[in-house]
């Protein structure tokens, strides 16, 4: 059923069931997030994207990423009270990621440079992670690995693998490093073997039939069982066949 | 802990994902923990990605993944046994059992904890030892309630 609502003034129609941030962002509105991504559920962890919504003539801040989108809602995706919101959002989270590009750029844009607030330093591996558990739902959601969880709560809170080990069920796809919004996983690939820094996880590369170093074994075999491909699919690469 | 013993938990609860926190205080109450081998056996039979038992294990305060003393003495840290020197029982106990706040001796008799407030201020200072409420506890009295249990398990320390 098609939905029909405004933003900041301006009529726009969504699917029943799709998200305000998808909606709001298809129809060429800004709205800054970071624990946000269109390949697995939303969760609502990192509270930037904060809109305010009128319903029934009753305003409120809340999430967009995890607000089903409903007809006759009226948005607003700037104002002051929302910059004020987002800002003080991201003076919190740059205290945790102070070294983040990614962080710095956005917090910049709501006029924050410095942080009042110090890291939580709740542990040893809270290092740049802004807990905003991306990592650990692509790797469920999308790899099937289910390598990485959060630990604890509260200040104690903290992301990582079970046991604080070497994840046995990582395929080292390097899928987190590549979604971390502060990149503080940390990723790399050297004498023919794939590194997971944050998780301490190092695979060798399987070679193909010509010698060239080209993923981790253990990824492999995932996609060939995934796929259902031959078992001697990948002895060449893309570029070899 | 025998892991048939954490199978006879898994089929008194059944063996699915809405059992888990059900089977995790089943067999901390068992072994007194949640041994490691027993998670990694749980998320076998569950067919339960390892990553969402150690989630739950670790999530709640009522679970432990180290191993409790037979005695776990807990000082009640609220503000009212505070003022009347909570603090000094805790390194009272520190002093005595030779083990941090929050640690487990050796010989696994005894566990030191402190808890925010167990609502019970009227007794402050107190300190409950296994379930067993002390009021208006002295460092002098802790030590010779703790004597009095290390005799009881046959001076072994
Ligand atoms: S590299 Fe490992 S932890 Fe990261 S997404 Fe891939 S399987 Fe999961
Ligand atoms: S490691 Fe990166 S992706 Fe994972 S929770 Fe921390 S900040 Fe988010
Ligand atoms: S994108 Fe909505 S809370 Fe992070």
């Amino acid at each position: 059923m098609t939905l029909n609502l405004t933003i900041n003034g301006v009529r726009v129609e969504a699917e029943e069931g799709e998200s305000l941030l998808d909606v709001a962002r298809r129809n060429g509105f800004e709205i800054p997030s970071l624990c946000h991504h269109e390949a697995v559920a939303a969760y609502g962890a990192c509270r930037l994207c904060l809109v305010e919504v009128t319903k029934g003539g009753r305003k409120k801040l809340t999430t967009s990423c995890n607000y089903e989108v409903l007809g006759g809602i009226e948005v607003v995706t700037e104002s002051a009270a929302i910059r004020r919101h987002r800002a003080m959002v991201l003076e919190l989270i740059l205290a945790e990621a102070p070294e983040s590009a990614t962080v710095k750029a956005l917090a910049a844009e709501y006029g924050v440079t410095r942080s009042r607030f110090a890291a939580s330093g709740a542990g040893e591996d809270r290092d740049g992670c802004i807990l905003c558990g991306l990592c650990a739902r692509v790797c469920a959601e999308v790899v099937g690995a289910n390598a990485l969880t959060f630990r604890k709560r509260g200040d104690n809170r903290q992301m990582g693998t079970p046991f604080v080990e070497e994840p046995q069920t990582c395929i080292a796809c390097g899928a987190c490093a590549w979604v971390c919004p502060t990149s503080c996983v940390g990723f790399d690939e050297q004498n023919g073997e794939r590194k997971v820094h944050r998780w301490k996880r190092s695979l060798p590369l399987a070679k193909t039939e010509k010698g060239h170093a080209f993923a981790p074994q253990f990824q492999l075999f995932h996609f060939r069982k995934l796929a259902k491909l031959e078992a001697d699919f990948y002895k060449k690469a893309p570029g070899e066949r | 802990m025998e892991l048939s013993r954490v199978d006879a938990i898994i089929e008194r609860n059944g063996s699915r994902g809405a059992s888990l926190l059900a089977i995790l205080q089943d067999v901390q109450d068992e072994a007194n923990y949640l041994p490691r081998e027993a998670l990694e056996h749980v998320s076998k039979r569950l067919e339960l990605p390892l990553a969402r038992v150690y989630a739950m294990a670790t999530f709640f305060q009522a679970f432990h993944l180290e191993p409790r003393g037979k005695y776990v003495c807990t000082v009640c840290m609220g503000t009212a046994c505070h003022v009347r020197g909570a603090a000094r029982l805790v390194e009272q106990l520190e002093r005595d059992l030779e083990v941090k706040s929050g640690g487990t001796t050796k010989d696994l008799q005894f566990t030191v904890e402190e808890v925010n407030c167990v609502g019970a201020c009227a007794l402050g200072p107190l300190v409950i030892i296994n379930g067993e409420y002390h009021g208006t506890m002295t460092a002098d009295r802790l030590t010779k309630t703790v004597e009095g249990l290390k005799k009881a398990e046959g001076g072994t320390r």
